[in-house]
């Protein structure tokens, strides 16, 4: 009797080449590098190694690409051209930043038709697992690991436990799927998922655009998952074809007949389950220095002794640090700046969002959009949306991880406070004492229209 | 990279839960080829002060020459960065002992040597309280799992293949080209049962 299997058994059993004292040695099919991956370059340069399978390996400067805000300086620069030199040595075909393809590697690369159900994703970056969104099984991984990657096409795994997060009923208005993220993420810690794979499941999910479904993916690994994966459906083969890697033809049918049997088994079981009301959900702000210190906009900063003694101290320190103050409203803190772009939400969906709120509205603060590929950019601009963007007083600069990570000089001062669409809110993640609060673009684009954290939905009312 | 099974060292608390990798190594460092080292990175924003100078009253300031950390759950949560282990490496740290670990983080840790000890709150708390006036001796024993500090004698958990890899020595790449035929097998019927899986043109 063959035994009920989930999603992620099933692909994990296809990549398997074989088992040794308790690990499994996979088969991968996608390898995407970007400038970070400069010490795997090395490491395999140095032992004399050549790339096992170049054609299965793509590469894109996103880290440390300028957009036109930051001062980027040489070191940066040599970042990019140090990817150049090591995809151009090894035949990787890689996205300069001034090729078409270029974006943010998690952005481009489902553009390009390279993220397919089915299919083994890793990618020397933790926000892997947005390819999971395409019912891949996509992870981070670091340089070490780049390297055995790069040197012989597959990895070394523990297979990891199982994870559902059911989200049943409807969306709200003015809610998206970073919302369900931050809202899971709060309810479980952002360690709640740790050594989980975590499949996303439920009405509200199978309601997802793609978009939504990267969105949420992309959000796995700050709740602990370094895996996260939606079952494939219509809306995911929808999306692939015809995009210029996919399958065509006779191998379109076939990909369309083996992704159509790739879902969990009725009765699979999972190690653990999790149930999320949509409808329950509200439009969320982080307010604190970790992703699990997400509320509702409606809610007020928590106090250090309505937490467990465990976290208070963290509390205390997070609300420090933050420059807010216990039991006052979320809506209505003043914010310094806005940004509204990364692999989280600088997709297509993500701008119409942002400019739906933003039509025909002034910005009281300064802002960035960065959309999150050269794709996205045209196809905005095509729209008019850049428009929008810039007659509120935001910049429309070019495409690359940006403020989120502050890699390429896009920083926020010591101190400031900005409404961000990315994905961290550590402590100088965005810039050295910088004050980071994550929500969803239309959150952000109204933040910026009110100077303050505000709920999008009074702004949506008076649009409707 | 040289194996290790026992560890005589100093140990620090860290008396925080999830410690990112943003905090292990902002990213403005990372650039930094590794040749140059990445010890005066570990921990930068929180161990210094904007002017760079050492703060006073950090535990890992302490003093020189720690070799293990004990920190909060969650630790290294965040980005895949490994920087993050070689700026732990590069400045002398063998083992982080805590109740849990980011998963990369764990991965990229063993991948250089460095052992990621997972111990029981109890233990947390215990040990945690014994640093409170400072650094202290340590062992850790890789092999029994176990490791002793002043009265406090206990046990940790680490995955018997990376306790077996660490205590080696051994780098995946080495042992994985010894499968390289079974590799090659498996990509060749993969390639003719799932064409499709392989982007226009690929062989």
């Amino acid at each position: 009797m063959i035994s009920s299997r989930t999603l992620v058994e099933k692909i994990w059993n296809n990549h398997r080449i074989l088992s040794n004292e308790g690990m499994d040695l996979l088969f991968i099919d996608r390898h995407f590098v970007h400038e970070g991956s400069h010490h795997a370059f090395h490491k395999i340069s140095a032992s004399g190694r050549e790339v096992r399978h170049p054609r299965l390996t793509f590469g894109v400067a996103d880290h440390y690409a300028p957009t036109g805000v930051g001062k980027p300086d040489e070191a940066m620069s040599v970042m990019i051209s140090r990817l150049r030199e090591n995809t151009a040595q090894h035949r990787i075909d890689s996205f300069d930043l001034s090729d078409a393809r270029h974006g943010i590697v998690h952005v481009t690369m489902p553009e390009q038709g390279l993220s397919l159900p089915g299919t083994t994703i890793v990618c020397g970056d933790s926000h892997t697992a947005t390819h999971g969104a395409f019912g891949a099984f996509a992870f981070g991984i670091g340089a070490s690991e780049v390297a055995h990657v790069l040197a012989t096409q597959t990895i070394w795994q523990r297979k990891p436990k199982s994870m559902r997060i059911s989200v049943e009923g409807t969306l709200g208005y003015g809610v998206t799927a970073k919302d369900i993220a931050l809202c899971w993420i709060g309810k479980l810690g952002t360690d709640g998922a740790q050594g989980h794979a975590v499949e996303y499941a439920g009405a509200a999910i199978r309601g997802l655009s793609m978009e939504g479904r990267m969105t949420l993916c992309n959000m796995s690994i700050e709740g602990g998952a370094r895996f996260g994966i939606i079952a494939p459906d219509e809306t995911t083969f929808a999306y692939i074809k015809d995009r210029p890697f996919a399958p065509k033809a006779g191998a379109w049918e076939q990909a369309c007949a083996d992704w159509r049997a790739l879902s969990s088994d009725k009765d699979a079981h999972f190690d653990r389950e999790a149930l999320v009301d949509a409808s329950e959900i509200a439009p969320t702000v982080t307010w604190g220095t970790s992703p699990e210190q997400a509320l509702p906009i409606t809610a007020v900063v928590p106090a250090a002794h309505e937490v467990t003694p465990a976290k208070r101290e963290v509390v205390r320190d997070a609300l420090e640090y933050m420059g807010l103050k216990a039991g006052h409203k979320l809506e209505g803190t003043a914010v310094d700046q806005v940004f509204i772009g990364s692999c989280t939400n600088g997709r297509i969906e993500d701008l119409r969002e942002a400019a739906h709120v933003l039509r025909g509205r002034k910005a009281k603060i300064p802002g960035h959009v960065s959309p999150g590929s050269a794709k996205v950019k045209a196809q905005a601009e095509a729209e008019g949306l850049d428009q929008i963007f810039k007659a509120a007083g935001l910049d429309w600069v070019a495409s690359g991880c940006s403020m989120c990570v502050g890699m390429n000089g896009d920083l926020v001062e010591k101190g400031q406070r900005c409404a961000s669409s990315t994905n961290r809110n550590f402590k100088g993640r965005q810039g050295r004492g910088a004050r980071t609060h994550l929500m969803s673009p239309a959150m952000v684009a109204a933040a910026s229209v009110t100077g303050m954290l505000t709920d999008v939905r009074r702004l949506l009312e008076r649009h409707q | 990279m040289a194996g290790w099974s026992t560890d005589k060292g100093m140990a620090v608390c860290l008396p925080q839960a999830n410690i990112d990798t943003d905090q292990l190594i902002p990213a403005r460092f990372m650039s930094v080829p590794r040749a140059q080292g990445y010890g005066r990175f570990l921990l930068h924003d929180m161990r210094r002060e904007d002017t760079g100078d050492l703060k006073a009253d950090f535990p890992l300031n302490a003093q020189e020459g720690i070799s293990v950390l004990v920190a909060g759950r969650n630790f290294g949560s965040g980005s895949s960065r490994e920087a993050a282990v070689y700026a732990l490496v590069d400045s002398g740290i063998r083992a982080v002992i805590a109740p849990s670990f980011g998963d990369i983080f764990a991965s990229n840790a063993v991948n250089n040597g460095l052992l990621p000890a997972q111990i029981d709150e109890a233990t947390y708390v215990a040990l945690s309280q014994s640093l409170e006036r400072g650094p202290q001796t340590i062992t850790i024993d890789l092999g029994a799992r176990s490791l002793q500090l002043g009265s406090v004698e206990a046990r940790f958990s680490v995955d018997d293949s990376w306790a077996l890899k660490l205590m080696n020595g051994w780098d995946d790449i080495d042992l994985t080209r010894h499968h390289r035929t079974a590799i090659a097998a498996f990509k060749n019927i993969r390639h003719q049962t799932t064409a499709w899986a392989w982007p226009n043109g690929a062989d």
